[in-house]
Order: structure tokens, then sequence, then C-alpha cells
């Protein structure tokens, strides 16, 4: 119950840091990849108090979906600046002044980390929901040892 | 192309589109005859692999031109022939008709291609839509397995004739076709590498002892056989020998070695012929004993032999072809192709009768007809030089032509005399396995356009036979371009006087009589005789030797053993690239041992953490001892100011060690084997050479740096360039972001498999199963076999893991 609780409490600051860590990461430590790394351990937090379900609960969205559009959106990034004329993933600067935040400095390759992060936080899902399942009953203790009657196959 | 896309759904018009193409090439090779026949080549050569030197030469000489004609013409007449044998709802016809066109194209690639590794490319085309074709009923066991015989044999034969291809090739300094031929090489060299490309044309030409393949072949319908295994493919061969001939029989081995193989051909082809009783055989054996002429004529290397091998091989394919056509016409009309079942015909029939007789003649070398003229100057090409040699020679093939006399008899008359059908013989079983019926009326007559491309082409035998010389320009300009020493302006002639050809065609339509009469005493000679059939059972052999070895070796080679892998891998990494290193160890001086004391500290809990995974017993104790050494990795990093892959190791550590959880939960707690002392021994050995080999690379790697650190450059320009002053992230997603790319594109695809892993292992679909079934990987032998029913087919079990894939998948069955 503790565990639980507390969880829910770290989960969003978690999800919170992995995408502070996604934005900062160009010029801070931090990035795409590492982003992601720490979404899937806040996943497995989750995991860890509520079983799968709850991790299917909070993603939603099942995590091929996440990997798919990961790879949708860098390999989208890496390709567009071929059609405008330049040379494959040639980035592209672009500086915001929204009010009270100062200064945000966008490059066309934040897109590209964004993808790298879905990939992850998308891998980390099916890992999850690959393996992650209760564990069967009837699987015997050693699987060495095969089952009788099952398939084969080459 | 379109055509093997259009589909299944199959419309016998598809043929007619598919005839489009052959008649486009021969539109243009007539268009372009006059030329080429006067001696200029029509040549284009296109670029394709420019660092091995590779180009698509293309190169129409007079000789490719006869080639190119008769494979597009027959080609237009076999695709409306074909829009006539099949009924209209076979399935597949829409494949079949571009399996067709596909072939067409890879045989004209063949014989215009110039440059030697593109003939090899054609090559291997003609014998694996060969393959296709052959095995276009793909649910008959039997055209499965003689599909694969023929793509087993010529494939292999191919494989050979490629390396005889490179030795030929590079001891000429070039791969040019016409360059080799027109200044030859020399050398031990140059006759091994013709050797190896003999038994490449032997095999893809049925010569003996390769000739098995061909017989199985015509278990494919008849279209495809009177086009592959007449006219075009099996041509390949013999044209590959005509290129080779001129400038190379005289080295030393050609002669003896190609002539008598070939006469064996000949002959055992033209004896087996006789044998037959199945009109189809009869004529795919006499088209081995052809192949044996044409080899004899074309492989001795002699211009008045070239010539004759010219006017024989378009000899051959215009009578073969409408043969075969027949044969089809018979077979769809009668639903048997036995000569003892066949025999009442009706009045409609008269067409089809003609064009056999006329083409059988020419077969058997009748006058007035053009294989009489092939013939004729084959005879005349051995006659004037008087050696032992050309006399056995001679005696040869005037032997194969009194058989060959003799099954076209057999063929003419088994098929097209009138007689009461006997009744003890045995109910046919025509192709589609559906009994035929034989009753006492008369086969149903064709129709015209049925038989009519078969007409087509034995009209040209006809006018080729009674006026010879229409074709001799061509016939005399191919030759001419297989040997200068032809003239190219000599004339086919009907009539050359009384002479040797003239007095031995005589003889042979003398004794072919004679054993056509007598057939009865040749049978019953025959069958006392011991059967040759020598090449199935060797081929059989082969194959089960070849299924026993490779049984043997992946049960040598995988053991299955996960250990024994992994022992494997370290134990090459160790030896090969170690070995390599020792010799540079060098000069090389140990780095500093340390710069703080926290790194000290930080060593010492690594190396703790990492001898007590190595030793405790606990499985999940290991892996969190694992996970302490990444820790202790990270804080290194950190300690060493790389705080990025400080955080990529922590998150990876983190996330590791959760996922090895949910692993072991289905694996016993602890490590239950354990290994022999022996074994202990062992593993103490390769982790301790493998700990030993990674530090000695580090070494030797960093001190090998002779360049500056591309890194300086990175720093340098990562915040005008990159737009950021985390520079590891900038080389990660834009200097390096392509390497970035092809990571995640990875990293998806090993989540497939691992999704699809973990399904299969849900499912307990054991990849491996440590029993001794396992280890022998069904090979060919399933294919061979019939499949035993309980054993689950590969299809049932990706269909299954394709059902786990998707979330609404059916239930495990």
């Amino acid at each position: 119950m503790v565990l639980d609780s507390l969880v829910r409490v770290v989960f969003h600051s978690a999800m919170v840091l992995a995408l502070y860590l996604l934005f900062a990461g160009h010029n801070q430590p931090g990035g795409g990849f590492v982003g992601g790394l720490v979404a899937g351990a806040a996943f497995a937090l989750r995991y860890a108090s509520g079983g799968l379900d709850d991790v299917r609960q909070t993603g939603r969205v099942p995590g091929r979906y996440f990997v798919g559009a990961g790879l949708f959106v860098a390999a989208t990034t890496a390709v567009i600046p071929m059609l405008a004329g330049g040379d494959l993933l040639e980035s592209g600067k672009l500086k915001l002044h929204p009010p009270l935040l100062g200064e945000i400095k966008m490059t066309s390759v934040l897109a590209f980390d964004v993808g790298v992060f879905l990939v992850v936080v998308g891998l980390v899902l099916m890992i999850f929901g690959a393996f992650g399942e209760p564990v069967n009953p009837e699987v015997p203790a050693d699987p060495t040892e095969p089952r009788r009657g099952e398939t084969r196959a080459r | 192309m379109a055509l093997l896309t259009l589909g299944r759904s199959g419309d016998r018009r598809l043929f007619a589109a598919a005839a489009i193409p052959p008649l486009a090439t021969v539109a243009w090779a007539l268009a372009r005859a006059g030329g080429i026949l006067d001696g200029t080549a029509v040549g284009e050569s296109i670029p394709w692999v420019r660092g091995l030197d590779l180009s698509l030469d293309v190169r129409v000489d007079a000789f490719s031109l006869v080639m190119v004609l008769l494979v597009a013409g027959i080609g237009v007449g076999i695709q409306a022939y074909a829009g006539r044998y099949f009924n209209a709802d076979t399935p597949d016809l829409g494949r079949l008709a571009g399996l067709l066109t596909l072939f067409a194209g890879a045989m004209l690639g063949l014989v215009t291609a110039d440059h030697l590794l593109w003939l090899y490319v054609c090559w291997e085309l003609t014998s694996i839509t060969s393959y296709l074709l052959i095995g276009w009923a793909d649910r008959d066991p039997d055209a499965r397995s003689s599909a694969l015989q023929a793509l087993l044999m010529t494939g292999a034969g191919g494989l050979v004739m490629l390396v005889g291809f490179i030795l030929v090739g590079q001891a000429a300094g070039t791969y040019e076709l016409s360059e080799i031929v027109a200044s030859p090489p020399s050398g031990t060299t140059v006759t091994v590498g013709l050797g190896c490309i003999l038994v490449g044309a032997f095999t893809k030409s049925a010569q003996f002892p390769f000739s098995s393949w061909l017989p199985g072949a015509m278990v494919a319908p008849t279209p495809i056989s009177a086009y592959l295994h007449s006219a075009t493919m099996v041509k390949a061969g013999v044209y590959l020998v005509a290129r080779f001939a001129p400038p190379f029989a005289d080295v030393g081995f050609w002669r003896p070695t190609v002539l008598t193989l070939a006469l064996i051909t000949m002959l055992t082809g033209g004896a087996r012929a006789l044998k037959q009783t199945d009109l189809k055989r009869l004529l795919a054996f006499g088209t081995v004993s052809q192949l044996g002429f044409l080899m004899v004529l074309f492989g001795a290397g002699r211009s008045e032999a070239t010539l004759a091998g010219v006017a024989l091989i378009l000899a051959h394919a215009l009578f073969k072809a409408p043969l075969f056509m027949v044969v089809g016409v018979i077979d769809h009309q009668a639903h048997s192709r036995d000569i003892r079942s066949l025999g009442v015909w009706g009045p409609g029939w008269a067409g089809p009768r003609w064009v056999a007789v006329a083409s059988g003649l020419s077969m058997a070398g009748i006058p007035l007809l053009f294989g009489f003229i092939a013939k004729e100057a084959a005879y005349e090409a051995f006659s004037h030089h008087a050696g032992t040699g050309e006399l056995v020679v001679l005696a040869g093939i005037v032997a194969g032509s009194i058989l060959t006399f003799a099954y076209t008899g057999r063929f003419l008359f088994g098929a097209f005399t009138d007689r009461p059908v006997p009744e003890c013989v045995n109910t046919p079983v025509a192709d589609d396995g559906s009994v035929a019926e034989i009753t006492s009326a008369s086969a149903a007559a064709p129709s015209v356009a049925f038989w009519a491309p078969a007409a087509i082409l034995a009209a040209f035998t006809v006018v080729l036979g009674v006026l010879p010389d229409l074709g001799s320009r061509l016939v005399y300009g191919a030759a001419a371009a297989l040997d200068p020493t032809v003239e190219s302006s000599g004339h086919l002639a009907l009539w050359h006087g009384f002479s040797t050809p003239l007095l031995l065609s005589g003889v042979t339509i003398g004794f072919g009589v004679a054993m056509v009469v007598g057939a009865r005493r040749v049978a019953a000679w025959q069958t006392a005789m011991p059967t040759m059939a020598v090449g199935d059972s060797a081929y059989l052999g082969s194959l089960r030797l070849l299924n026993q070895t490779a049984d043997r070796v992946t049960g040598i080679v995988q053991s299955g053993s996960l250990p024994t892998y992994v022992g494997v891998v370290l134990v090459t990494v160790v030896t090969v690239p170690g070995v390599a290193l020792i010799g540079e160890l060098q000069g090389q001086t140990l780095p500093r041992f340390a710069d703080s004391p926290g790194e000290v500290a930080v060593t010492a809990l690594i190396v703790v953490a990492a001898a007590a995974a190595a030793l405790i017993r606990r499985r999940l104790s290991a892996v969190l001892c694992l996970g302490a050494v990444g820790y202790g990795m990270s804080l290194l990093y950190v300690l060493r100011g790389a705080p990025d892959l400080a955080l990529t190791q922590l998150g990876i550590e983190t996330l590791g060690a959760v996922l090895f959880v949910l692993v072991l939960r289905v694996l016993p707690n602890e490590f239950r084997e354990r290994a022999t002392p022996l074994g202990r021994v062992v593993r103490l050995a390769i982790s301790g050479a493998v700990g030993v080999f990674v530090f000695i690379f580090a070494l030797v790697a960093s001190g090998a740096r002779t360049a500056r650190p591309v890194s300086d450059e990175f720093l340098a320009r990562s915040v005008s360039e990159g737009g950021g002053s985390n520079v590891v992230n900038v080389i990660l997603v834009d200097f390096r972001g392509f390497d970035t790319l092809g990571e995640i594109t990875v990293l998806t695809v090993a989540a497939l498999g691992l999704v699809a892993l973990g399904r299969a292992g849900a499912r307990g679909l054991t990849i491996h199963a440590p029993d001794d079934d396992a280890r022998t990987v069904p090979g060919l032998k399933a294919y061979l076999e019939p499949r035993d029913p309980d054993r689950p087919r590969l299809s049932d079990l990706r269909r299954r893991i394709g059902a786990g894939r998707s979330d609404e998948g059916e239930p495990p069955s």
C-alpha cells in the first residue's frame, strides 16, 4: 500500500524528469535515450506496484505504437531536409520568445530526439507486454525440460 | 514482370499479352537482320557494378541473331499455343504466362550477353525460371521433385561454370566474350576453366551423364516442355559450346571429351527413346539424343561442323517444338499420351497429323525437309577428314541418326495409326490425375487455332527444306560469326550431287526403315539389354549423401548447448584478434592507475561485485551483483566527468535489473547444474583469457591513436553547427544522427523479435527441443518424402506467431 502510494507520486515526477531530460538534452546532460530510459524505469515502478494491468492502463497505447511513431518521427525528421534540398539529417534552428520563459532555442534535432525517446519507451513497454504476464502456473519450474506433446519448430 | 503480379486470377487472354514482348523482339531482330548478317554486330554496354568491372554488355552478332529469332519466334508460337492448351478455369495462368515471358527474357539475355558474368546471371535466371515452370503444378509432388532435380543439376553445373568463367576471364584479362574468342588465352588455368565451363554446358544441355533431369522435367505442362526443353533452355549449353569451341577446340582434352560424351548422349538418348510408350517422354529422350548431335557438331570446333550445327539448331527447334505441340494437342483432346492407348482418330485430325508427319520426317532426315539439309551438312562435315577419330564420329552420328529415324517411326506410327485399342492396356492416367476415358469413339477434334502455331513452325521446316537457299544467308552468317574461317557467302543446297553424305543418308534411311519395320524385334532385343538409367540413381544417391552429411555436420556444430556456443565465440575472439594484438603490445606503457582515491574505491567495489556475480549461486543475487558492477561503472564515469554516459548507464542498469527479474521469475532460483571440475577449469581459463584480452585490447587501442581525436572537432563545432552545448547529445542526434537512426531501427526490430519470442515462450512453442529429433534439421528430405502429418508445418507456426503478435489474435488451439 505504501509502495503503491509512493509509486503514484514518484511516477509522475519521474515522467516529468524524463521529459526534462529529453528537452534539456541538447545543452545539458540528458537526451532522448536517457529520457526514454527514465520513463521506462517509471513504468517499471508502476509494474512493480500494480502489475501488468497497471502499466497497460497508464500507457493506454500499446508499446508497439510508441515504437512505430518514434521511428516514423525520427525518419521523417531525417528525410525532410533532403526534400528541402539539404543533406540528410541537416538541422535547422528556431528561436522562440514566448512570454515569461525568456528565449527558447529549438532545433529540429529535438524532433529526432523525441523519436528516439518514443522508441525507447515503446521498447520497454513491449518487453513488459511480452514477458511481464503473470507466471503461468502450468509452466514447469525448469523450462529446459520440454512439456510433452508440445510442438517443435525449426 | 507485370504479368506475374497480374496474378493468380488468370485469364487465357494473358497469353496474348505475354506474346507481345517476344513478338516485338522478333520484329526488332528482323529489322536489324540485314546489318547483322553482313558482319556488324549490334552492341551496347551499360555499366553495372563499376568496382567489379561488371557491365551489361549486350552484343548481337549473326549467331546470336539466330538464337534470338528462335527464342522469340518460338516464344510467340508457344504463347499463342498455351492460350489454347489451358482451360480457362486453370488456376495460376497469369503466373505461368509471366514466368514464360520472364524465362524468354532471361534466355534472350543469355544469347546476347557479351560479358561472361552477365551471361552467368542470365544462365542462372533461366535455371530458376525453369525450376518455377517445371514445378508450376506445385501441388504435384512429382512436379516438385522433378523441378528440384532440374534446378539442382543445372544450378550446380552453373556454379562450376562460374568458376570456369572466372578462371578463363582472369587468364584472358577480360570478361568480354567477343574479346576472349578473338584472342584466346592459353595455359593450365584456361584448360581447367574450360573443363568447368563444359560441366556447366553439359548439365544445362542434358548431356551424358547429366541427362537424367530432362525426361523428368516432362511433368511440366506441354507448352512449357515444348519451349524450354526443345527449343530454348537446353540449347543454352550448346550455345556456350558453340561460342567456345572454335578457338578452344584444339586444347588437349576438348575434342576427345566433348565428342565422346556427346556421342554417348546421342546414342543412349536415341536408344532409350525407342523404349518409351509415353509420346512426350519419347520426344524428351529424342531431344537428349539431338542435343548430343548438336554437341558433336559444335564441339568439334571445325568450320564445316559448326555450319552444320547452326543448320541443325535451327532445324531442331523448328521440328521439335511442333512435335511437342502436337503431343500437347493429343494429350489435351484424348487425355492420354500413351502409344498403347491411342489410335482412333476422327476427321478433324488431318491437320495435326500432317504437322506431325512433316516435323517428324524432318527429324528423321527425309529429303525435301529442312532436317535433311542439316543432316547432310553434318555428314559432309565429317566425311572429308580421313583420321580414325573422324570415322568414329561419323559412324556415331550415322548410328544416332538411324536411331532417330527409328524412334521417329515409333512416334508417328504410335500416335497416328488407326487401330483398335487393345483391351488389356492399363487405364492410363492423365496429368491432372483423372482417369482418362478411352472409348472406342475417336477423340474430339482440336480446333484449328489450337494447332495453328505448330503448323506455322512446321511450314518453315517444309519451305526451308524445299528451298534451303532462303536460309543460307542466316546459317552461313551465323557460322561465320562463330568461326571466322567460314565463308559467309556460301549456300545451302538440296542437291549436292552423288557424294558420301548422300550415300550415308541412304544408309540412314535404309536401316531406319528396317528398324521401324522390325520394331517388335528391336524392342525384344532391347529389353534383353541392361538398362542404362544410371543418371537417376546417381542423382538420388548423391542427394541422400548430401543430406546425411548435412545432418551429421549440423549435429556436431549445433550442439544446442548455450555454454558451448558462448565458449566457442569467446575463444574465437581471444585467439584470432588476440594473437594479432600481442604483437602490438611492444612499447605500450601502462596508464596511470588512478587519479583520485574515489576511483580506487569504486574500482574495488566493481571488482568485488563482479567476483560475487560469478560465485553466487542464486540467480537473483547474481543479477543484482551485475547491477552493482554497472552502477560502479557509472560512478566511475561521473568521477571522470562524463555525466551523460553515467546517466545512460544508470538508466540501463536499472531497467536491465527489472527486466532480468521479469525473466528470472520463470527460471529456477539457483543455478542447478554444476559444471564438472574439468568444465570449471575450462570456463575459468576462457574467462581469464577474455579478461586479459579485453585489457590488452583497451591498452593497445588507446595507445594506437595516431590521428587527432575526432572529438576535438566535435567540441568545436557543437554549438555553431549542432546548436547545442551538450556535445554528446549533439553527436548522437546530429553529427552521428544517421547511426542513431540505424540504431533505433535495430531496437525496433529487436523489440518485435522479443515480443515474438515472449509469445512463443508463453505458448510453449519451444524453439529448441533437446531431443535427438531436433538435431536433425529437416532438410531436402522433407521435400522429397511425404510429410509426417503429425508434424506441424512451418506455416502453421508462422500463423500462430503472427496471430500472437496482434492482440486480437485467436487463443492458441
